[in-house]
């Protein structure tokens, strides 16, 4: 088959077959920077899970955030939120989420980038 | 099971993340800015926006919808243990509104590049930003063989706020794009001192 395909034929397996089909996650709150952290091993992961699933669980073993798994996994976002989903819902992963939008970034945390920006 | 699985409280500590925005027109150097102060090569979110653009949560019937990605760079700079700021590059094409406002949700603030050869393409961004009351300082990139322009002068031209700061830069240095982002967020802090002296002008 791989002389039929090559990169610009784009995915063997087009990315929302990975979700049968979910364009939306069961839950909210997977904003691009919400972090995922893995909180337990691939091997408690249930039956129906998939390769995906498990890759998930393994590199969120050093927390990553919800771009950087989509990066890394080079699947779109829609899709990782699904996935995401599943593994919350299954407790396989705790997510830290960012700020709420609906208050002024606090002035502490705005100073510690700036000094931290400063040090660089 | 529950009972085997491990605390991620006792592992590596989940940090907190808050992101700030690098817009502008397509070719202004977005991405090389970002790379220039990220800590990891830049990488490559995207998002597909066949649910979005259609509005429904069934795939069936795809054969008659295209898919359209919007593909957005982004890097990572650890500002403490516990603290991590992530710059994202908005996408190119000015027309994926939505994901702007994906990106825009609590981002601390933006970046506008700005281009002295080609300012208009600045505009959309510019707009957006003010629009959403997202605190933006403009950062005029100085390409090689760029007439240089005195920033009164950008400011005059973009018809900015004169408490937006603008400032020249060299977004392929790392010192010119950690100065950039340095002014940005001193210009956030002001911002936000001034808004919490008007009360009722305080949210956004």
């Amino acid at each position: 088959m791989s002389e039929w395909l090559d990169d610009e034929a784009g995915p063997v397996v087009r990315p929302y077959a990975l979700t049968r089909g979910r364009t939306r996650s069961s839950r909210e709150g997977f904003e691009l920077i919400a972090i995922i952290a893995t909180a337990a091993t691939s091997q408690f992961a249930p039956a129906g899970a998939g390769p995906e699933h498990i890759a998930i669980l393994e590199m969120c073993v050093r927390p990553l955030s919800v771009a950087e798994i989509s990066a890394r996994m080079k699947l779109p976002l829609g899709v990782v939120r699904v996935l995401l989903g599943d593994l919350l819902d299954h407790g396989l992963i705790a997510v830290r989420r960012p700020e709420p939008d609906n208050r002024l970034p606090n002035e502490r945390l705005l100073k510690e980038v700036l000094n931290g920006l400063q040090a660089l | 099971m529950d009972s085997k699985r491990s605390d991620p409280s006792r592992g590596a500590a989940m940090p907190l993340a808050v992101k700030i925005l690098v817009a502008g027109g397509f070719g202004v150097g977005k991405t090389s800015m970002v790379g220039a102060v990220s800590e990891i090569r830049p990488l490559r979110t995207e998002e597909q926006l066949t649910d979005r653009s259609v509005g429904v949560d069934d795939v069936s019937g795809v054969e008659r919808k295209t898919t359209t990605t919007v593909a957005m760079d982004f890097g990572r700079i650890t500002i403490r243990d516990g603290l991590v700021l992530y710059l994202f590059g908005t996408p190119g094409q000015d027309r994926f509104w939505f994901m702007w406002d994906e990106l825009a949700l609590g981002a601390l603030g933006a970046v506008v590049l700005a281009d002295t050869r080609r300012l208009a393409d600045s505009f959309p961004s510019i707009d957006y930003f003010e629009r959403r009351r997202l605190p933006f300082i403009i950062g005029v990139n100085c390409f090689d063989g760029a007439v240089r322009y005195d920033t009164e002068e950008i400011r005059a031209a973009l018809d900015l706020d004169p408490k937006i700061p603008v400032i020249l830069c060299d977004v392929r240095k790392r010192e010119s794009g950690k100065q950039v982002l340095i002014t940005l967020v001193e210009h956030v802090l002001e911002v936000m001192a001034e808004r919490q002296r008007q009360p009722g002008a305080a949210l956004r």
